[in-house]
């Protein structure tokens, strides 16, 4: 007879005298009886979680300004530093690692509209009192004088620098492209739609393909121009004035808008007639809309007092963020590092927030890595059960927005419930439907 | 002819690519597969999507990208065997005139390493009463006995180191350890305790009244009981909240065990039932027959394939409860009093005096295989083993998890036997409880981590995977719901349409539905259709006699 019967020593499982015991595994599945409810109990755990450790606010930087921050400008070359304008004609540079206040200036009369940097790291910003000025604000002192001015015919709105030219483009009735070399206060070049004299609200330079050109105006349009023929491309006119232009950094031709009807619209500059996307949550115009570095999200900033952050693919929002003291917001932007954001409000204060509410930046030891994926990874799988796409939504908001959100939703209802009555009683075919993507478009010239 | 071959692979003429490919790869590619299909088999999460039959894009690509991952996730696991370092016992006739049921424990013992030989061992305990309980921990460590006239001990067995003893002068119906071994539950005359593993009394379950038969379900931390009325009780050890109360209407029970799968409660009844409970339902989920007296005995297996019982009438049934069919049953010599399934599926029956253990071909020789004449009387299949006969009237088998170990409780104490081939080999130190060598800290981690994990008894049911399924039904349903303007179903207009004749839908709904004499809107436009319908086919009948001729008439008939 053949006998054999197990024996494990329980030397052989810890050695004597060590204290580190071995973990053998045996991944036999009637071993681990339960799979599936172990796993949604464990996804639920992680999204409960995720939602306690969800603290978005940061700080706010320094004293803040005295005005309300209107505009921001992030140097391009640094990722701690930015500049920050206010409605007093107060600039201020930022340092954000000690989230303190580096340099100061007053560069204009009253509000600052906008803000870049050049190349070689000097600020340059426009303001209502018809000036352009360039600043010196890693070499001159705080209060310092302008290195240069150039004086327009009208106050100007926005400003934007080129990628690698020392040229950048202001607007006001329409576009100037300067030269920062060239000693005359001249533009070496002037844009603008044959047609149009309205006012153009944000102008900004396509970082990758560097001589395309997007404005906004008051006129409701959305204006594409290119520097080499020196001529507009392509006029959009949208339902409302849109406030503020993004492009994508990782995808050249695709950008967003923030528009006044609550809505930010993305937009392939090769196919103007319909957006790509509709990202709508907001209960108040946008004022502000930024693509992340990484492409693939956006943070936006609007009159209802919320800061809010999308997946580009998708179109709600995947996060809310407020505070009690914040104002209307203004501005907003990505760091450069894409994991933190911040926003000027009417308040006077620039705030930092973290892109990802429960996320934290300090360095991780690999079980806690591992531990952080494998929740991700259990979320992702269970994000259709009811439970857990509940807590994994849940936002608490602000009163006035909750409201205004519940109305605007009844106002909705009502608006396609008056059009579908109209399409019931007109003949068949009269009244089309229109795609949600492209009911805004009212016009698109070339 | 080899020369000639050689020749002509290397005449550049030929560059078929069949003729120059030798046979390796293609049995290399065999083996591959076959292991890929075995690794599908032991470590899969059921069938494959086919991919290709899906018309969106987007969605075929996601799919066939999360295929891949569980396809690879399998091969990993089955890759990972090499690292198993046991494997199992056995017991293997060398000659064919051995039989291993002849083997005696001594044999055993003295074929074994030291070590193994010394975990065969015997518990005199005469005069403290029939042993009714012996339990051991769910890592196998500890083991808890408990005789009918109140005596309790825990201990270390294979230390031989004494936990507690308590003598508690009371009858003790059962006992049970909880989560791990750091406290335990007894049944005792009138309410269950639970005790501390130093033998403190932690609580009193004042609702759990009267209670026979106890079972613990670990990953949802229920303690479920069923009292001699016949009453089923859940309660939450972590919480100490009643969760469910559900009288089985079926008198004192017999008999209780827990799918260790799925955590359904299988209660043998007075009458030969056996019932199936989920805390989520008030009445049992399935009601079986397997014996035409009180069931004795219940054991489910480890994977929840196969229930095994014995009852009074002296069978003992086996049943695939996956289909709720009996595989076979056959007579024993007297009524089993006790089994159970080891992990490796080795099935200890204990009845008078005797235990015998079979081994898993007893779930898998079904009645159909078995030849006509033997189907009607099928006999005892030959057991694997066999032990006792010296007077000692068992009460209870268990099997020590992940030990070649059976335990024994009877009249006169305890006895532990050795049966190669019973035990896991191979455990998984975290997998929660079921680590033999756990050190407290790991026990205390594992505890929290369980506790997180806990499952809710809503997530109880037959099949234990439908959690994170779409509830498909229900969403037609909900939307049938939601349509609240929708006009309500006529049901004769659609029993008009179903079919005529003599057993007409319409006919049969007049005959069945209902009293004969309520009349009510329903039944007279039943009744009227069922005339318009009569009428027609009469008509029908009359064209068709004409039609005919004088001659043929005869064929035409109703319904043709």
């Amino acid at each position: 007879m053949k006998i054999k019967a197990l024996s494990r020593s329980t030397s052989s499982h810890q050695a004597p005298g060590s204290n580190v015991a071995r973990m053998p595994r045996n991944l036999d599945p009637a071993l681990h009886p339960f799979e599936r409810a172990r796993e949604y109990t464990r996804a639920l755990q992680a999204t409960k979680l995720e939602r306690m450790f969800a603290a978005p606010f940061i700080a706010s930087l320094g004293q803040g300004h005295v005005d309300g921050v209107y505009s921001f400008a992030k140097d391009p070359e640094s990722l701690e530093h930015f500049a920050s304008g206010s409605g007093d004609g107060v600039v201020k540079v930022w340092d954000l690692p000690s989230q303190e206040e580096i340099w100061h200036g007053q560069a204009h009369e009253n509000i600052v509209k906008g803000m870049c940097w050049t190349r070689d790291k000097r600020l340059l910003t426009c303001g209502s009192d018809k000036t352009i000025k360039l600043f010196d604000p890693y070499n001159t002192p705080a209060g310092s004088a302008p290195t240069a001015t150039w004086l327009g015919q009208s106050a100007f709105t926005g400003i934007t620098h080129h990628r690698s030219l020392p040229s950048f483009a202001a607007s006001s009735s329409s576009i100037f492209i300067y030269d920062v070399s060239r000693s005359s206060t001249t533009p070496t070049q002037t844009l603008g739609w044959p047609t149009s004299v309205e006012t153009i609200t944000a102008v900004s330079f396509n970082q990758t393909e560097t001589s395309i050109l997007a404005s906004t105006a008051t006129d409701r349009a959305v204006i594409l121009y290119d520097l080499r023929t020196s001529s507009p491309l392509h006029r959009t006119v949208l339902t409302l004035a849109s406030n503020a232009i993004s492009w994508n950094p990782m995808e050249a031709f695709n950008f967003a808008v923030a528009n006044e009807d609550h809505n930010i619209y993305i937009f392939d500059m090769r196919q103007m007639k319909r957006a790509l996307n509709v990202l709508r949550d907001h209960v108040a115009a946008v004022m502000d809309v930024e693509f992340s570095p990484t492409g693939e999200e956006l943070v936006s900033a609007s009159y209802d007092r919320t800061v809010r952050l999308w997946d580009r693919a998708r179109g709600h929002s995947r996060d809310i963020y407020h505070t009690k003291r914040m104002q209307r917001v203004f501005a907003c932007a990505w760091t450069p590092d894409a994991n933190y954001v911040l926003s000027g409000s009417d308040d006077g204060n620039v705030r930092l927030w973290r892109a990802r509410a429960s996320s934290r930046q300090g360095v991780k030891s690999f079980r806690e890595r591992q531990k952080l994926e494998y929740d991700d990874a259990l979320k992702a799988r269970y994000a259709h059960m009811p439970e857990i796409r509940r807590i994994a939504r849940h936002r608490h908001l602000p009163k006035q927005v909750k409201k205004a959100a519940e109305i605007k939703g009844e106002e909705i209802k009502a608006i396609k419930r008056r059009e579908e009555n109209e399409r019931r009683h007109s003949k068949k075919g009269k009244v089309r439907r229109r795609s949600e993507r492209e009911k805004m478009v009212l016009a698109t010239e070339q | 002819m080899d020369l000639d071959m050689v020749e002509l692979s290397n005449a550049p003429t030929i560059r078929r690519k069949s003729m120059t490919e030798p046979a390796g790869p293609d049995s290399e590619a065999l083996a591959l597969k076959q292991h890929a299909t075995e690794a599908q088999k032991t470590y899969g999460r059921g069938k494959q999507i086919r991919t290709r039959s899906v018309k969106d894009k987007k969605l075929r690509h996601n799919l066939k990208s999360l295929e891949n991952k569980y396809r690879d996730a399998t091969l990993q696991a089955k890759n990972a065997e090499i690292l198993l370092e046991h494997s199992s016992g056995f017991l293997e006739p060398e000659s064919a005139l051995e039989r291993t049921y002849k083997v005696r424990q001594d044999e055993i013992r003295a074929d074994v390493a030291v070590e193994t030989a010394k975990k065969g061992f015997e518990l005199k305990l005469e005069g403290l009463g029939p042993y009714d309980v012996c339990e051991y921990a769910r890592n196998g460590r500890e083991l808890l006995i408990a005789g009918r006239k109140g005596h309790v001990a825990t201990m270390d067995w294979r230390d031989g180191k004494l936990g507690c003893e308590l003598q508690l002068a009371e009858t003790i119906r059962d006992a049970k350890w909880l989560h791990n071994n750091q406290s335990f539950a007894v049944a005792q005359k009138k309410n269950v305790f639970i005790y501390a593993k130093d033998g403190v009394e932690i609580h009193r379950l004042g609702r759990h009244v009267e209670v026979t038969h106890m079972e613990f379900l670990p990953y949802h931390f229920l303690l479920s009981t069923v009292s001699t009325a016949g009453i089923l009780r859940y309660t939450d050890t972590s919480t100490g909240q009643m969760v469910a109360e559900l009288p089985t209407h079926l008198g004192p029970p017999t008999s209780l065990c827990q799918n260790p799968s799925n955590a359904i409660l299988h209660i043998g009844h007075q009458k030969g039932t056996v019932t199936l409970w989920s805390p989520n339902s008030s009445t049992p989920l399935v009601k079986l027959l397997p014996h035409h007296g009180p069931v004795r005995g219940l054991a489910v297996d480890r994977s929840g394939r196969y229930m095994v019982s014995t009852g009074q009438d002296r069978r003992m049934s086996v049943w695939d409860i996956r289909m709720f069919k009996e595989v076979h049953t056959h007579h024993l010599r007297q009524p089993g009093a006790t089994i159970s399934i080891s992990d490796r599926d080795l099935t200890a029956v204990g009845w008078g005096t005797q235990v015998f253990i079979f081994k898993s071909d007893l779930f898998t020789k079904s009645l159909d295989s078995l030849d006509p004449s033997e189907a009607a009387q099928p006999k005892v299949p030959a057991p694997y083993m066999a032990w006792g006969g010296e007077g000692q009237t068992i009460s209870r088998v268990r099997y020590c998890p992940f030990e070649d170990v059976l335990g024994i409780s009877h009249t006169s104490g305890f006895s532990s036997i050795l049966v190669p081939g019973a035990g896991e080999p191979n455990f998984d130190a975290l997998e929660y409880g079921t680590n033999p060598y756990e050190t407290t800290k790991q026990r205390q981690e594992a505890e929290v981590r369980a506790l997180l994990n806990k499952l809710q008894p809503e997530m109880i049911s037959l099949d234990p995977n439908f959690v994170g399924n779409l509830d498909l039904a229900s969403a037609e349903q909900r939307k049938r719901e939601k349509d609240l303007d929708a006009k309500p179903e006529d049901k004769i207009k659609k029993l008009k349409e179903r079919g005529r004749g003599r057993n007409s839908a319409l006919r049969r709904h007049l005959r069945k539905r209902g009293q004969k004499n309520v009349i009510d809107e329903e039944k007279v436009r039943a009744r009227e259709a069922l005339q318009m319908q009569n009428g027609r086919e009469r008509e029908k009948l009359e064209r068709l006699e004409v039609e005919y001729g004088p001659a043929l008439a005869r064929f035409a008939r109703k319904g043709a």
